[in-house]
């Protein structure tokens, strides 16, 4: 890596890590104000940019191969599945 | 000394370096997948038990310290700042940086950690802990009860995957101060620093599913 692309790498992660700071300030914020159902779903939101932001800059998915992308994900996918059919049986009885 | 390191790093079994480190990247991913699923297991049941008792787990999660529980998160994300940093030292072959941005990320850890205690004490002080001792008049204590055994079960595996955490960073301070690391092979730290992230990640799920419910 040559020094320019080095100094934009560096700066990128300061950038990322001001954004999440700020996510965190406006969850916390938000959870203040009465939105009615639509609180949880904010907050969840608002929670998986900050992951996708840690996971694509700071667990380098920007950078890695497609291989590396699909091992992330299936840990993501089975997680789905583990909450689909669980509440597809507790909401359904 | 980064080239002969570079290459005695290289195992017989990889045609290349870049290789390599693929597969010591899929290997991280697919722990950090059974992770995911450990931790899955306790959000499963989170959902289930939020979902049937919504009213008992909002008078419950007023209980929790909202301030200190931002001040917490704010101090983890800057600890994966400084982790990344680490790893960007390593890459770029700073020594000195990287063993400096290791303590910096053990330290703010450590205040996780300490502020993490903190808050167990009040919980004692408070008898929210579950057990014989719990007491809690604003909702059925019985409810109430299911969310504190799963506030201290969630953030107490969380905390314990910080300890490790903590110990790792030693073990990989100390081997970048005997200059094991090199521009050519940093691998270690890398996957340090995918553990580490994830143990943040957690914490960005667990923050406002307990702490922020029904605020308003």
């Amino acid at each position: 890596m040559d020094s320019h692309a080095a100094a934009a790498q560096r700066k990128t992660y300061f950038l990322v890590f001001g954004a999440l700071l700020v996510l965190t300030l406006t969850t916390t914020g938000v959870a203040f104000i009465n939105l009615g159902p639509l609180n949880t779903p904010v907050a969840l939101a608002i929670a998986m940019i900050k992951a996708a932001l840690v996971m694509i800059y700071f667990m380098h998915l920007r950078h890695s191969t497609f291989l590396t992308r699909v091992f992330a994900g299936a840990g993501l996918i089975w997680l789905l599945h583990f909450i689909i059919f669980t509440m597809s049986d507790y909401l359904t009885r | 000394m980064a080239e002969i390191h570079g290459t005695a790093a290289l195992a017989h079994q990889f045609d290349d370096p870049e290789q390599q480190v693929e597969a010591s990247t899929l290997g991280m991913w697919t722990f950090l997948a059974t992770e995911i699923l450990f931790f899955g297991g306790m959000f499963v049941a989170y959902i289930v038990y939020r979902m049937s008792y919504p009213q008992a787990f909002a008078a419950a999660s007023h209980h929790l310290d909202i301030i200190l529980g931002t001040i917490n998160t704010g101090v983890l994300i800057g600890s994966s700042l400084t982790m990344v940093l680490a790893v960007y030292s390593a890459q770029m072959g700073r020594r000195r940086g990287q063993i400096l941005f290791l303590a910096a990320t053990l330290v703010l850890g450590l205040i996780f950690l300490s502020i993490k205690g903190v808050e167990y004490q009040h919980k004692f002080h408070e008898h929210l802990v579950p057990g014989a001792g719990f007491q809690f008049i604003d909702a059925d204590p019985r409810h109430a009860a299911i969310f504190f055994s799963l506030y201290f079960a969630m953030t107490g595996m969380h905390a314990f995957h910080m300890v490790i955490g903590a110990g790792l960073i030693i073990w990989m301070a100390r081997r970048a101060w005997r200059g094991e690391f090199s521009p050519a092979y940093y691998t270690p730290v890398e996957m340090l620093g995918l553990y580490w992230h994830f143990v943040d990640v957690v914490w960005i799920f667990l923050f406002p599913l307990l702490y922020l419910i029904g605020r308003h």
